[in-house]
């Protein structure tokens, strides 16, 4: 939480800093490299591939627990797939890819300013980390209306860490289990699937 | 750009062979958080540089929570289904 936090300070600072300054005329002609993707991939994944919790859920994991993200994907990709028709300035696959980003927002603002340019990415960053803040205040609302399984959906990939303390608060220690499951299978899933869209 | 999920999981394999490193673990966790960091004050700046974006900023907001409140919605509806089917039953 705290480090969401640092990361829009830094965010908005940028924009305060570039804002008709001769700072953001010279950072917006540099192109912010392909490589640089790249490494931030390669570091996110030793963060996975170290992380115990990944090999072991994945050992432990049965057909069932895969319905939840596997309903995350679906649940998302078709009602955002449906409210691009509602806005003009995005076509059906763009909010196919904000969708994708599953709350994942450092990761796909990258990936979708690097495939389809700044504006897209800002929408995708502001669309994700609006998915995180919002599970965080409605969880206990979701939990008595829909179920422990409705803000384990709704944190989607960042289930795993940054809405995980007040999602075990409201469903109880045995769906903490699930909910890393949940959203180390949506980090896992989120560059393949906006790369695939986006292609 | 598959080979974006190339240097993904060739992290991962490598994350996997040196998890009981607990430094390098920690220098290339700390790494990414500050690569992040990075990244969105340089796309802050550049957000901030063009007037395209921040004259329709509201405007970019407004779609953002739409798409939030739909892929949310989504999201909900459909585990709820799945935990009235597979899971309630459990408690």
């Amino acid at each position: 939480m705290r480090k969401s936090f640092v990361m829009m300070i830094f965010f908005i600072i940028g924009i305060i800093s570039g804002n008709k300054t001769v700072m953001g005329k010279l950072v917006s002609g540099v192109d912010l490299s392909i490589y640089a993707l790249y490494i931030l991939l390669f570091l996110v994944g030793i963060g996975i591939g170290a992380d115990r919790r990944t090999w072991k859920i994945i050992r432990r994991a049965n057909i069932k627990i895969f319905l939840i993200p596997i309903s995350v994907i679906f649940g998302t990709l078709s009602i955002v797939g449906l409210l691009s028709f509602l806005i003009p300035d995005i076509n059906y696959l763009e909010s196919l890819a904000i969708g994708s980003g599953f709350g994942y927002y450092s990761l796909s603002s990258v990936l979708i300013t690097q495939l389809k340019g700044q504006t897209l990415g800002v929408l995708a960053l502001l669309s994700n980390i609006t998915r995180e803040i919002l599970t965080l205040l409605l969880t206990p609302f979701l939990v008595k209306y829909f179920g422990k399984l409705a803000p384990i959906a709704s944190g989607g990939a960042t289930s795993m860490d940054t809405t995980l303390p007040i999602i075990t608060k409201f469903t109880g220690k045995e769906y903490a289990l699930i909910s890393v499951f949940n959203g180390i299978i949506l980090t896992l899933i989120v560059p393949f699937l906006i790369t695939l869209i986006l292609r | 750009m598959f080979i974006v999920i190339l240097f993904l999981f060739s992290g991962m394999v490598i994350g996997f062979l040196l998890h009981k490193k607990v430094k390098v673990i920690k220098v290339s966790d700390k790494m990414s958080t500050w690569f992040i960091y990075v990244f969105l004050f340089l796309l802050g700046i550049s957000v901030g540089s063009s007037e395209e974006i921040m004259n329709n900023f509201g405007k970019i907001g407004v779609q953002a929570f739409i798409l939030t409140i739909g892929a949310i919605s989504g999201s909900v509806l459909a585990s709820f289904f799945i935990y009235k089917r597979f899971f309630k039953e459990k408690e």
